[in-house]
């Protein structure tokens, strides 16, 4: 292989790392949808102020589940190693996380249907727990990026009589104790609380009504205060622990500080970081202490600056990003697990149509979204949750 | 790998998927349906067609949502269940996925919202346009996971990488215009305008018989049986390729499928066990009624195809895979070392690259699939779908001959005709995926080196996990569709176009 096309094949796996990050920075953008319905019965004094909510994060719960289709597509596409080995491998985990999406694919047509059996405040509390813990389930999974988890990869399995699996898993608890550890929590718990907070920002903008703003900016006031510890202890844990390195033969090894390095040898990464958690300040601030509806597009940009960041820390300058501290040897970086150039490159030409997908996605939602949802619409419209 | 771990793996990914296809079907065949009529409301400026069309849409989105969570489930067992194919393929078979969301799925969740909701935020012809495009992302969304699935049972621009220890994508046009999944979608698409058009003529019959919602019912099935004969024309027309394709690309299933053990030229299609047309399979499969139609024994002991090519016994594939993988072993054993050798290991590798698949089958007889299963599946997907496609026949018939509303017997007999149509699709699956066993990939991936590394109990314990959650939305879903459709659409029927107050202004 020349220089040039190894250059070439370098480009594209760092494009597809990027793309990935701009998809799993999205979805945990767009869980705000998730943040609102978590916070269902404490907003929501009441039946008709939780239907109004619900209807308002049920025009917009389809863009959450499809980027997350999307992501998954697009890892599994772009990355299969990492697919294979942390899908099948944190299996209880991404089992958990699918079964609560797929509860919440439903509870919304289901909930205020006659028929629907279990009762409208069943399906509310469906929505309630996807709200929970996919953000949790989610940030604790990018905590992994950094902690390491019990893997182990070994192609030639294949080539042995009877076989085997590739990426096998050590513990038999297969993921679930991998988020018990206390840096996975403290990103769960970051990214969880950074979605509730967006859901109140959203709900802010989307609804007219003067009581369930008083309640939601109420909300905010306790928010903001718990955002901070988690945020907090999720940086000190992320800064002073031991990270893992790949040198250029694709070595791994673990380094002292790594991720604090990554950070300040990358100083584009550190601008884009403090940029993004500015911005999620600002917009945060205006919902909280001002009287604003608009904080959610300064938190919005800011949030995906920050977790696209996240990936970045994980997957750049030397890093693997999906560490083993089974066998530091299995740990997948962006090189030794993603797709073939052929692959890539087709992935890249399809990557081109993403602007006017996001184009069209934000002209139908600027039309729809004109008037902010109110009362007199709920009892007015024909077509609700 | 442990056969009981092969089993629970298959069911669970088994019962997904065919869960999912009692929902993906009405959505592809219902979308055309409303969109056809909320046209005419466009076109003819007439009230009556926008609430016939809104309340198919209501019945769309109840069936929806269902759909779309099933689908996540799939996805997602790629890689919790079946990790190793994952890795194997994931080169190839992760690229459609992907497209798929981009181009298809935002396409659909975003119109899908402004058809729901936006009847008075946005302009009639944007909403009819998101009508459109709704039914167009699901469209498209079904090509490129039929590209995917096409793949499975017909894999082409692709070779192995010994170094990466998995195959590549080598074009991608092969990839997407493979005739397998052209077929395949085609076949899929239309049954699915047959399901949506059987749906909307059966729940119509249903009001006549009711004696009730006369006109809304005509007008739907005046709509719903031009879908549905189109649907069913078309699918039997796609079906005949697909014959081919199968006969061509995987004689194993199409033996299966005939119950056929030992084939011959001028082969006979049997009906029913007893009952068989001369030469009538040799047509099928080769366009050819002298053509030769290899039966399950001449698969096993290998046979001189219709182009004259000899194709190996089992046995003799089997130990050429077996040569394929040793042969990579050393190549990758002597690669960093002794680059003579290796290159040596390479070519012996390359020579019987093509059945390194059959290295992973234990006994011959494993490449045989369930006969009885798929023999019955066939005879109940074509036994149907005829059936259904002269009941459609009739009602277009009578329909125009305005005698439809007095024919009871013709009424019931199309309301029978829902069952039936999900009978055909589930059953018309069941031949493509159990026919294909024990591949995962045709002649590339055995189920058996597919898997992940996971215990029986775990899968048991997702597969009942999913078996639990589907009856119980299966259930709400159904009482809550029936609950809909007892109620009827709001149209005052003796009125002419007048329709329900308040919310009939348009922009």
């Amino acid at each position: 292989m020349n220089m040039k096309t190894l250059m070439t094949y370098a480009f594209l796996q760092n494009y597809w790392w990027v793309l990935i990050s701009l998809l799993g920075a999205l979805l945990v953008f767009l869980m705000f949808v998730q943040g609102a319905n978590a916070l269902i019965f404490i907003v929501g004094k009441n039946s008709e102020q939780r239907r109004m909510m619900i209807n308002s994060t049920g025009r917009k719960w389809e863009l959450a589940f499809t980027t997350l289709v999307t992501f998954g597509g697009a890892f599994f596409a772009s990355f299969p190693l990492f697919y294979s080995t942390s899908f099948s491998g944190a299996y209880w985990v991404w089992i958990l996380l699918l079964v609560t999406f797929v509860f919440q694919a439903v509870s919304y047509e289901f909930q205020n249907k006659n028929g629907n059996v279990l009762g409208s405040k069943v399906f509310q509390i469906f929505l309630m727990i996807n709200g929970l813990l996919a953000p949790l389930i989610v940030g604790a999974l990018v905590g992994t990026f950094f902690t390491g988890s019990d893997f182990t990869v070994r192609k030639e399995v294949m080539l042995q009589a009877g076989g085997g699996a590739i990426s096998t898993w050590g513990s038999c608890w297969h993921g679930l104790e991998t988020l018990l550890q206390p840096l996975c929590l403290a990103v769960g718990g970051t990214v969880l609380l950074a979605d509730l907070i967006l859901g109140c920002l959203y709900l802010l903008n989307n609804i007219e009504d003067r009581e369930l703003e008083n309640n939601i900016r109420k909300c905010l006031k306790s928010l903001w205060k718990i955002f901070v510890v988690f945020l907090v202890l999720a940086l000190a844990f992320l800064f002073t622990r031991e990270g893992y390195a790949v040198d250029r033969d694709g070595t791994v090894s673990m380094e002292n500080m790594k991720y604090l390095h990554n950070l300040l040898q990358q100083p584009w990464l550190l601008v884009l970081f403090l940029v993004g958690s500015v911005l999620f300040v600002v917009g945060m601030v205006m919902g909280t202490f001002r009287k604003s509806r608009k904080g959610i597009w300064p938190a919005g940009f800011g949030i995906v600056m920050v977790v696209m960041s996240l990936f970045f820390l994980a997957g750049f300058n030397g890093t693997p990003y999906y560490p083993s501290y089974a066998d530091l040897q299995s740990s997948l970086t962006i090189q030794n697990s993603s797709s073939s150039k052929m692959t890539l490159e087709v992935m890249s030409y399809i990557s081109l149509a993403i602007p006017f997908v996001l184009a069209y996605i934000y002209y139908a939602w600027r039309q729809m979204d004109k008037k902010r949802l109110t009362r007199e619409e709920m009892v007015k419209v024909e077509e609700k949750y | 790998m442990e056969e009981a771990l092969i089993d629970w793996s298959r069911i669970q990914f088994a019962v997904t998927a065919a869960y999912h296809w009692l929902f993906v079907p009405l959505t592809l065949g219902l979308a055309m349906v409303m969109a056809i009529m909320e046209t005419m409301y466009v076109v003819k400026k007439d009230e009556f067609w926008k609430k016939t069309a809104k309340f198919w849409m209501k019945l769309f989105a109840i069936n929806f949502a269902v759909g779309i969570a099933t689908g996540l489930i799939l996805e997602f067992e790629f890689g919790t269940n079946w990790s190793n194919y994952s890795w194997i393929v994931g080169d190839i078979f992760g690229a459609p996925l992907a497209i798929e969301g981009i181009f298809a799925f935002f396409m659909e969740a975003t119109f899908f919202a402004v058809m729901f909701f936006g009847w008075d935020k946005v302009g009639k012809k944007f909403h009819l346009a998101s009508t459109w495009l709704t039914g167009i992302g699901a469209t498209v969304s079904a090509y490129w996971i039929l590209v995917a699935n096409g793949w499975m049972q017909h894999p082409v621009g692709t070779a192995f990488n010994p170094d990466m220890v998995r195959n590549e994508m080598i074009s991608f046009w092969e990839v997407v215009s493979n005739p397998v999944a052209v077929t395949k979608f085609f076949h899929s698409i239309f049954s699915g305008w047959m399901t949506g058009g059987v749906f909307v003529v059966g729940v119509s019959c249903w009001y006549l018989l009711k004696k009730r919602e006369t006109r809304f019912a005509l007008s739907s099935i005046a709509v719903a049986c031009l879908v549905g004969l189109v649907g069913g024309v078309a699918t039997i027309l796609t079906g005949d390729s697909s014959g081919v394709h199968v006969a061509k690309y995987q004689p194993m299933k199409l033996a299966a499928a005939e119950g056929l053990e030992d084939g011959g030229r001028k082969a006979a299609f049997s009906i029913v066990p007893g009952i068989e047309m001369p030469g009538i399979l040799s047509f099928l499969a080769t366009h050819d009624f002298n053509g030769f139609v290899p039966g399950v024994n001449d698969i096993l002991l290998g046979y001189t195809s219709n182009d004259g090519e000899r194709v190996p016994s089992v046995e003799e594939k089997m130990y050429r895979g077996k040569y394929a993988v040793a042969a990579l072993e050393k190549y990758r054993e002597y690669k960093d070392t002794d680059s003579e050798k290796a290159s040596h290991m390479l070519d012996a590798f390359k020579k019987n690259e093509e059945f390194l698949g059959y290295g992973y089958i234990e006994k011959a007889e494993d490449v045989i699939p369930d006969i009885p299963v798929i023999f019955w599946s066939f005879r109940l997907m074509v036994g149907f779908g005829t059936l259904i496609l002269l009941i459609l026949v009739l009602v277009q018939f009578f329909h125009c001959r305005q005698k439809l509303q007095n024919m009871k017997w013709l009424q019931i007999l199309a309301l029978s005709a829902i069952p039936m149509v999900y009978i055909c699709g589930q059953t018309g699956w069941v031949v493509a995926e159990v026919g294909r066993q024990p591949w995962t990939i045709q002649d590339m991936l055995p189920v058996n080196m597919a898997l992940s590394s996971l215990s029986v109990g775990a899968v048991k314990a997702t597969f009942f996990i999913f078996l639990a959650v589907f009856a119980l939305f299966l259930v709400i879903e159904l009482r809550i569709m029936l609950k809909a459709i007892v109620l009827g659409p709001v149209i005052e029927e003796n009125s002419g176009n007048k329709v329900e107050s308040g919310n009939g202004e348009e922009r």
